[in-house]
């Protein structure tokens, strides 16, 4: 689990479609990985870029996610507030392989973390 | 049985082509290079079923009985030998060697090749769940499957088959059609969910259970049972239990590369090949499933043909480079049109177009990014699916034909005027008509307009077009656009961008037309998008939730995060909880066990509410499930401070303390409260009783509230103490107790049944006109009754704890974190 591109965070079963779960980094944001109905995966810090809400907790529907604090909408394949509003999320490349979910390592502790200079 | 056509010895001059597997890639290979230049090599083909070549994907027909197979055989011995081709059939290469430049084959055979092309094709996934190498557990891939699955079939009985993908149903049909009563186990919640959206999935699921199959999604295979050592049922996650007499494992494919991978070549998912099919060894190339191309692996047999084109092209010198493959799909099942191609998952600047026809059972949605046309799903009416994957592949701007697009080619193809939708409605006849439900012409409709309809709501209540179901909204619309130009009065608000329905006419709908899941709302009201929105979800799932108490299952996906954590989230992402104090009273146990719950987990503030309930800040979510356990310990459930439900019973202590007091108003709270707690309304809702008109507990701010006179109980209604304040307007007085408890049970019904969702009473009784809900009320004498009679059958269904269910480890999901991660770095510090 510590080593390799890819961060193994386990099978894709966790996760009911429809919805997200929270995966907290220590030193780091947390990230929030969502299961579209369509049956797709994001994983995106979990912060919504207008008043940092959790974004694992709001509504999916297509491929956004409402805010749960203020409706904001956001996309979950590029993080862009959508309509009007204006902010975008970091998105965390994620890939789904035999049934489990990978993070993309770099992405999920940050290039600086990972060379041991902030935490 | 083992077959050699032995044609080796004769061509001993030419490049030796050795292919394994003689399946549909390997052989269409084979037949593209012929085609290409029949002389140029000696071929001989390996293939490990004892049989000539034969169409895969026609195994569904076989199965089904629409066909047999000699029906289905591509290339008979003829083809072998007319090409001097050597067929070792029933004897599978089990090594290749690439520095010697041989193959062995099971029975020891040694051959050289010049050039070795694998098309070894894919493998069926066996999940491995404890049972699954039982006999009667068969997967659905060749021949010798079909057999299985026909000689069970024989004897009737129960078949189950995992996997409601193209290949499960399939499978599924086939050995239904044969007799067998068939349940379909899927562990996603819309079957084919790669080929289709939830709207689709749920007009397939409907008709596949009209035709009695048993079709379980979100079910997720735990054990396959045994009985005297074969099959006997499968078992879920869930505990159900169902009987098979055969299971058939249809949950996927994956690229048959153990061959490739001894022999040392580069494979990730599939064997890696390059543009022109060449692996990471130049002289053995590799096509079909077995392949990964560009990061892509593929199932289907379109992409099959296009890789087999290009590799032939390469092997005779004249290379042209494979691009990768759009692929689009039909499901094989007789009497079940679907079609599904490209990329239909939305996504940045995609538009969806969706057009639903109720009547026909027709879904169509078709989706643009940039005005071409990216993906396609169809249901019911496919005719214009290759047109649309024609329009896929080419990539063209679709912008002039926009607007008539979902209509297909002819609509949008039949000339400048058609291409118009309004152009269209202009040129039906007179005749024609506009509105099925109460047969209106749209001689009719334009006359009624003529006459003076300005506007929708008009024109329904005059010729009565779209005034029943309302799926000929739009044509009336239309014929008010041509009519009157830019004189159309706006007509009522829709529910939201997804409907022209207004939420009236959905409540209205659900009811008449028996409408009982979310997807056949959209579908029978004509949703234009695919699965609604964050809007709109939360309000059918109210609407149904109060339409069929006891039968509709509560949607937690479309709960806003409260109703579905059952706490209140706070800016900083925590929780706050708040207990149920029954009319605002409790006790040394209770205040105990809270302020037990505050030290526990260090919850940084407590606060009395306006409610009269004490509120626990700073939860995290995590916590919620062991605070309530501590909390329920106690005796306390939750408070519903977070739902669109019934919030609090305010009370004041009445004439049991109070000097003025004039009855028991925090005992009628009390029972108040007990009867109301738990149910879903349109938006929060809350109640008071104060015991005199000095109305310390605030009654006439409340949605309903109770002020105790001597003579009685003076009932009202429509408060709010929000952003606009209003006072209630007095509903009636009543002489008892059981008469104000009758009312509030009705008037709460009322309030349910009639509201929008997100409406509080106040706006409502405004809308309405309070003489509206007193004449609901107060003018049939039977009509309080029948209300409470409907409330308290609903609260069946409604007054179970729901802490208690999370602390039994309901969801855990929802509020344990997936994992937790501690960099390299920080394990260290």
């Amino acid at each position: 689990m510590l080593t390799g591109k890819w961060l193994d965070i386990g099978p894709t079963t966790q996760i009911q479609p429809g919805s997200a779960r929270t995966l907290p980094v220590a030193g780091g944001d947390e990230i929030a990985v969502f299961h579209t109905m369509r049956g797709e995966f994001y994983a995106l810090v979990n912060k919504c870029p207008h008043k940092a809400g959790p974004l694992s907790e709001g509504i999916v529907h297509g491929d956004t996610v409402s805010c749960p604090l203020h409706n904001w909408r956001i996309s979950l394949r590029t993080g862009e507030a959508q309509g009007d509003d204006k902010g975008c999320t970091p998105t965390i490349p994620m890939k789904v392989d035999a049934g489990r979910m990978f993070l993309l390592r770099e992405a999920v502790i940050g290039p600086v973390a990972q060379n041991g200079v902030a935490a | 049985m083992n077959a050699d056509t032995g044609f080796a010895a004769a061509s001993a001059l030419k490049e030796r082509l050795v292919v394994i597997g003689n399946g549909m890639a390997g052989c269409r290979a084979v037949e593209e290079v012929l085609a290409r230049d029949p002389e140029r090599y000696a071929i001989t083909i390996f293939g490990s079923e004892p049989r000539v070549n034969y169409n895969r994907i026609m195994l569904s027909p076989v199965l089904a009985g629409e066909k047999t197979f000699d029906e289905i055989v591509i290339n008979g011995p003829e083809w072998y030998a007319d090409n001097a081709i050597t067929l070792v059939s029933g004897d599978p290469v089990t090594a290749i060697d690439t520095a010697a430049r041989t193959v062995t084959s099971a029975s020891g055979r040694v051959e050289p090749y010049d050039r070795l092309l694998l098309a070894t094709g894919s493998d069926p996934f066996i999940i491995p769940v404890p049972g699954h190498d039982l006999p009667g557990v068969v997967t659905f891939r060749d021949l010798d499957d079909v057999d299985k699955m026909l000689a069970a079939a024989e004897s009737g009985g129960h078949a189950v088959v995992i996997g409601g993908g193209l290949l499960g149903l399939e499978a599924a049909h086939g050995l239904s059609l044969r007799g067998m009563s068939v349940s379909v186990v899927h562990l996603m919640p819309t079957l084919m969910e790669r080929q289709l959206d939830e709207a689709a999935g749920w007009l397939l699921r409907q008709e596949l259970e009209r035709r009695g199959q048993t079709i379980l999604t979100g079910a997720n295979t735990k054990a396959i049972l045994e009985a005297d050592g074969c099959v006997a049922g499968v078992e879920l996650e869930d505990g159900t239990r169902i009987k098979a007499d055969i299971v058939v494992m249809a949950v996927g494919i994956r690229p048959a590369t153990a061959l490739a991978k001894a022999a040392g070549l580069a494979v990730e998912r599939g064997i890696m090949v390059d543009d022109h099919m060449v692996t990471s060894d130049p002289a053995v190339l590799a096509v079909g499933e077995c392949v990964q191309h560009r990061g892509a692996c593929y199932g289907l047999v379109a992409p099959l043909w296009d890789m087999c084109r290009s590799l032939a092209a390469y092997l005779t010198d004249a290379p042209q480079g494979y691009e990768g493959s759009v692929t689009s799909t039909k499901l094989k099942v007789s009497g079940i049109d679907l079609f599904s191609a490209g990329d239909f998952s939305g996504g940045e600047g995609a538009e969806d177009i969706v057009l639903r026809d109720a009547a026909r059972g027709v879904y169509k949605r078709v989706v643009l990014r940039d005005n071409k046309v990216v993906g396609a799903v169809l249901y019911g009416d496919t005719a214009d699916g290759s047109w649309y994957f024609d329009l896929l592949k080419k990539g063209e701007d679709v912008s002039p034909i926009r607007e008539a697009l979902i209509f297909g080619q002819a609509f949008a193809q039949g000339g400048g005027a058609l291409a118009d939708p309004n152009a269209a409605v202009a040129a039906l006849p007179d005749d024609a008509e506009i509105c099925g439900c109460n047969g209106v012409s749209k001689g009719q409709v334009v006359g009624c307009i003529n006459a003076g309809a300005h506007s929708l709501d008009a024109v329904r209540s005059t010729c009565k077009a779209s005034a029943s179901c309302g799926s000929c909204t739009g044509l009336v619309e239309r014929l008010l656009a041509v009519t009157l130009g830019a004189e159309v009065e706006s007509g009522p608000k829709p529910m939201c961008k997804c409907t022209s329905f207004t939420h009236d006419d959905v409540r209205r709908n659900i009811v008449e037309k028996g409408l009982r899941a979310m997807p056949q709302v959209m579908q029978e009201l004509h949703w234009t998008t695919p699965e609604g929105c964050s809007s709109c979800r939360p309000a059918l799932n109210f609407y149904l939730l109060c339409a069929w108490p006891g039968e509709y299952e509560d949607d937690q996906k479309s709960r806003f995060v409260n109703e579905r954590l059952h706490a209140n989230i706070q800016k900083d992402g925590t929780y706050s909880v708040v207990p149920r104090m029954w009319g605002g009273l409790t006790n040394p146990r209770e205040l105990r066990a809270i302020a037990d719950v505050v030290e526990k987990y260090d919850a940084p503030m407590v606060k009395v509410t306006g409610g009269q309930r004490l509120d626990i800040f700073g939860i995290k979510k995590e916590d919620l499930p062991a605070v309530w356990a501590d909390l329920n310990a106690a005796g306390m459930v939750s408070g519903h401070a977070y739902g669109k439900s019934l919030r609090t019973v305010k009370t004041c202590v009445g004439s049991e303390w109070c000097r003025f007091g004039t009855q028991d108003s925090t005992g009628l709270g009390v029972k108040i409260e007990r009867m109301t707690w738990g149910s879903w309304m349109p938006h929060k809702f809350k109640i008071a009783v104060s015991g005199c008109p000095r109305n310390c507990a605030e009654a006439t701010i409340k949605d309903f509230g109770v002020v105790c006179v001597d003579s009685g109980y003076e009932l009202h209604i429509g408060g709010n103490g929000g952003i606009h304040v209003r006072a209630t307007d007095l509903l009636t007085k009543v002489a008892t107790e059981e008469e104000a408890m009758e009312m509030c049970a009705a008037f709460i019904q009322l309030y349910r049944e009639d509201a929008h969702y997100l409406e509080r009473t106040a706006p409502w009784v405004e809308r309405k006109g309070v003489d509206w809900v007193r004449a609901q009320l107060l003018d049939d004498p039977e009509a309080v009754g029948k209300l409470a009679r409907r409330f308290s059958y609903s609260q069946k269904f409604s007054q179970d704890d729901p802490w208690a269910a999370r602390v039994a480890g309901e969801r855990r999901d929802l509020h344990a974190h997936l994992a937790q991660v501690r960099p390299l770095y920080l394990e260290t510090v």
